[in-house]
């Protein structure tokens, strides 16, 4: 029950948003539900073993609504809850015209996003796949930059192709089920032939790489980032690119582990071609969202790299690394829209000596930068170094390559710190003022994630434990 | 029996009703009056409850399917008609005969789900055919209206002569117009022939031919554009959905006994039909300005996916083509009833809808979602019953492939809409939109929705 509420109190609210006349309230009403849906996540958190939901849908297609957390479904479910409060609140500030659809597609998103992470049965997965896609589309062709349209069509064009991809696999793999079901249990006992596994294999990767994404498939990403509204791009670059890897994990690893250790080599390599590749691209940037938006790239590419490395410890760094990776960006964000809101530019070129007219930005921006480095005692440490570990052991050279990523990741990152936070004030800069008392609080709350994770990661490796070891005792 | 009795009575009674009256809105009445009976006589007779017998010397043979979707057509005629009557109205002052041609067309549709042999397949194909070649005219001031008749009326007789030529071939080959000795009455083994007979498969091909062009299948759909651009909306609106469904309907009921006779050719010949269907019909559709065009183009498209259900012949196959069709004419019907609000169909023309008249624009916006497949809507559950069938029937998966690309491409027109009402600024002239309207608009919209996240409705229904 607590699973279909995670669901249904940001889908319900969603809808009520859309009728609120005035945009304040929308706004107050959307930071409130969002608020409920966190204290509902902590409460499935903090609620021991796998809790579901289950219920009758499409009886005569083998469909039915099965919702399951365990614990990786319940970290990416709060990392959901989590966000959104922390977006809204920055955001707070913000003048969004028709701000009542905004943010009831934002909350639509978050629903689609929840029911990403519980869903147990391959149709409804599909369908909240898509319904996570739907709402952002249209936050980022209403809301984004000049570009948008073409931009954000060629977002969607690309996961929609991914996705429709993948239902030819989910249909396939329908027809092979023993019961002639779509429930996660029924398709992990599908036995495929090899040369079907490899067929399936990619039908499903394709789509995940594409929402990722990594590299070739990374093309849609810098346009998207770069001209969405802010508060979409954090969610996108927070939480939805976390659904390609929880997807591997979840439906790809366990449902293909031959085509899966096979393609292992190709996947891995591809992502630290993707890592490099984006990092040096993200050190050439002037932009600041682009220059994150690279990062993040470099970033997801370590992730998938190690999720194919077959090694307990890299799947433990994964894990931690799908959270810290989502809070920490959306700092990252919080920051970059909190300039650009104030001087009116993103780029690095025309910024400088922040740090004398907004000494507490600064401060927050210098934490969030080095959590961005993996810098230890920043959670993004623990993850990196898990995922490295795990990398090493599955072959020294990839891992060494690498590794390159994260003295490129430190050039890029310390570089824009540089740019924006020290050197002389010029005519754009002087206006700047420190930071408001909304955007405050949401930072300083990351901070202390930040802080708090990267000394004692513990309770999230407990609370992921069961799914990873149940990746690894099934082979 | 009753749809077809019914229809015919009903489409004489809207004529004299162009006689008693001058007033269009109580002609149009007693057309929606006229429709609920003829939906209510065929429920009666798909429940058993009442029908009238007449022995057609097995000529006609009903059965559930049929008078399932007999249903399904009249009730898609009822929406029409609610959402755009007023629009019928304003052609001309033919409004009641407009009326009587569409029921006609309802009972060629009658016929078409009954039929059991050559000659009836023939009667109800004419009897559908002919009320449009005058509808298509129906704005006889118009020069496009006029050439978009013409046209229609020269290919379908040609294509008519196709049909009765193939249906004279297996006559010959048989010395019967049965459905069911197409298949089985080789000739006798004394013969000497082995497998059917050359007669058999020449006339097949021949009456295969006539069929792609009835449902405007490539290669044989050089009339639908021009046709369905030329035609008043209105009509278009009727003839891409109603028409084009019945028209199916009696495609696969046509070859889901007989297309074993052409052997492994067959499912080489139908993929060939079904890729060259998707490909002209979508990417066509891409380089249209005009949305009325770029829907008839995209009606092409969706034919091949309706031809899936053709190849894979089975159980999926059957239900997956009664929700297209729920959910194609829904789709269609809804978002033409809001195409001729607009004055200018360019894409432009739909420029700022969003804001203007955000009813329509969100509505439009469903049923363009519904149409491109996307999930919670009526249309994903048409695609993927179509998809299902195929890979269920072990077709290959290419094939399959191929499609849900296509299917990508055609999202990019629709979206195309979707991004002039909302994403574009500008002031699109309508025409005045009532309170009434719009809420039949948003009954629509609710349920494409509805079958969207329970396609079982539908299916119940059919079950029952």
């Amino acid at each position: 029950m607590i699973t279909l509420l995670l669901i249904l109190t940001p889908l319900v609210a969603g809808l009520i948003a859309f009728l609120l006349k005035q945009g304040n309230s929308a706004k107050t009403f959307a930071l409130l539900a969002s608020i409920a849906t966190l204290a509902i996540a902590l409460v499935a958190v903090f609620t021991p073993g796998e809790i579901g939901y289950d219920a009758a849908w499409l009886n005569n297609l083998g469909s039915r609504i099965t919702l399951k957390a365990d614990g990786m479904a319940k970290m990416l479910s709060l990392l959901t809850a989590v966000s959104f409060p922390l977006i809204f609140t920055a955001v707070y500030n913000n003048e969004y015209k028709n701000a009542a659809s905004f943010y009831g597609l934002m909350l639509l998103s978050q629903a689609g996003l929840m029911g990403v992470f519980l869903a147990s049965d391959a149709l409804l997965f599909y369908f909240f796949w898509e319904l996570a896609l739907i709402p952002v589309y249209f936050l980022c062709s209403i809301w984004g930059g000049e570009k948008r349209i073409a931009v954000t069509f060629k977002f969607f064009v690309y996961t929609f192709i991914g996705s429709l991809l993948m239902l030819i696999g989910l249909l396939f793999m329908y027809f092979n089920t023993a019961d002639q079901s779509f429930s996660l249990q029924s398709f992990y006992a599908v036995k495929l032939s090899a040369q079907q596994e490899t067929i399936m294999f990619w039908l499903f990767f394709i789509a995940f790489a594409i929402k990722m994404p990594i590299f070739p498939f990374h093309t849609w990403q810098p346009d998207a980032y770069e001209q969405s509204p802010t508060a979409t791009t954090m969610v996108m670059s927070g939480i939805m690119v976390k659904m390609g890897v929880f997807a591997v994990i979840r439906w790809i690893l366990p449902m293909f582990p031959n085509a899966a250790a096979q393609s292992a080599n190709l996947v891995i390599i591809l992502s630290i071609i993707g890592m490099i590749y984006a990092s040096l691209i993200a050190i050439r940037q002037d932009d600041i969202k682009r220059m994150i938006a690279y990062s993040s790239i470099a970033h997801i590419g370590l992730m998938s790299a190690a999720m194919f490395t077959n090694n307990q410890t890299a799947m433990d760094g994964v894990m931690i690394q799908m959270f810290s990776h989502g809070v920490n960006v959306i700092g990252l964000w919080i920051i970059a829209d909190l300039i650009e809101k104030q001087l009116g530019t993103r780029n690095m070129s025309q910024l400088g000596g922040l740090a004398q007219k907004a000494p507490v930005m600064a401060i927050l921006l210098v934490i969030m930068a080095l959590a961005n480095v993996a810098l230890p005692l920043t959670n993004a440490f623990i993850g990196e170094f898990l995922m490295f570990n795990g990398l090493f052991q599955y072959n020294m050279v990839m891992a060494a390559i690498a590794g390159i990523s994260i003295i490129l990741a430190a050039v890029y990152t310390l570089n824009m710190v540089q740019r924006v936070i020290y050197g002389a004030l010029n005519v754009i800069t002087e206006k700047a003022t420190d930071i408001p008392l909304n955007v405050k609080l949401a930072l300083v709350i990351i901070t202390l994630l930040v802080l708090v994770f990267g000394v004692f990661p513990q309770p999230l490796l407990n609370l992921t434990g069961d799914s990873v070891s149940a990746l690894f005792v099934k082979k | 029996m009753n749809a077809i009795i019914f229809s015919a009575i009903l489409g004489v009674v809207m004529m004299f009703t162009g006689i008693f009256t001058d007033k269009k809105p109580v002609i149009t009445l007693t057309a929606i009056i006229s429709l609920i009976v003829l939906l209510t006589v065929n429920l009666l007779n798909s429940y058993g409850l009442f029908s009238i017998q007449i022995d057609t010397k097995d000529l006609l043979h009903f059965n559930k399917l049929g008078l399932f979707f007999n249903t399904l057509m009249i009730a898609a005629t009822l929406i029409f008609v609610l959402l755009s009557g007023s629009e019928i109205e304003k052609i001309s002052n033919k409004t009641a005969d407009f009326y009587a041609l569409i029921f006609f067309v309802l009972c060629g549709t009658a016929i078409l789900t009954s039929y059991n042999g050559m000659l009836m397949l023939f009667l109800g194909i004419e009897i559908l055919s002919i009320p449009l070649y005058i509808l298509t005219g129906a704005d006889k001031h118009n020069l496009k209206s006029n050439e978009a008749s013409l046209k229609y009326f020269l290919m379908g007789s040609f294509t008519t002569g196709i049909m009765l030529m193939g249906i004279a071939l297996l006559y010959g080959a048989t010395g019967t117009f049965g459905m069911a000795s197409v298949g089985t009455g080789a000739l006798p083994p004394s013969s000497g022939v082995q497998g059917p007979a050359f007669l058999q498969v020449a006339g097949l091909l021949l009456l295969f031919a006539a069929m792609c062009f009835k449902v405007s299948a490539a290669p044989f759909h050089f009339w639908t554009p021009d046709v369905y651009d030329g035609a008043p909306s209105v009509f278009t609106s009727f003839m891409a959905t109603i028409v084009k469904a019945a028209g199916f309907f009696a495609f696969i009921k046509l070859f889901a006994s007989n297309s074993s006779l052409l052997g492994p050719t067959w499912n080489i010949l139908l993929s060939f039909v079904i890729v060259a269907t998707l490909l002209a019909g979508n990417i066509t559709a891409v380089f249209q300005r005009s949305i009325k065009r770029m829907l008839a183009y995209s009606s092409i498209a969706q034919v091949g996916f309706m031809l899936f259900a053709l190849y894979s012949n089975n159980d999926l196959g059957t239900e997956g083509i009664l929700l297209y069709t729920v959910a194609y004419s829904l789709a269609t019907i809804g978002f033409f009833a809001i195409l001729m609000k607009v004055k200018d169909y360019t894409f432009d023309g739909f420029n700022g809808l969003g804001t203007t008249q955000p009813v329509l624009a969100f509505v439009a916006t469903i049923c363009l979602l519904s149409l491109a497949g996307i999930p919670l809507t009526a249309g994903f559950f048409a695609k993927y019953y179509m998809l299902a069938s195929v890979v269920k029937a072990g077709g290959p998966l290419w094939m399959v492939i191929v499609a849900v690309l296509f299917a990508a491409v055609s999202a990019y027109y629709y979206f195309k809409v979707i991004q002039a009402m909302y994403f574009k600024e500008g002031q699109p002239e309508t025409s005045e939109i009532t309170g009434g309207f719009k809420f039949g608009l948003l009954l629509v919209a609710a349920a494409i929705v509805l079958v969207g996240v329970l396609p079982s409705i539908v299916l119940n229904c059919f079950y029952f």
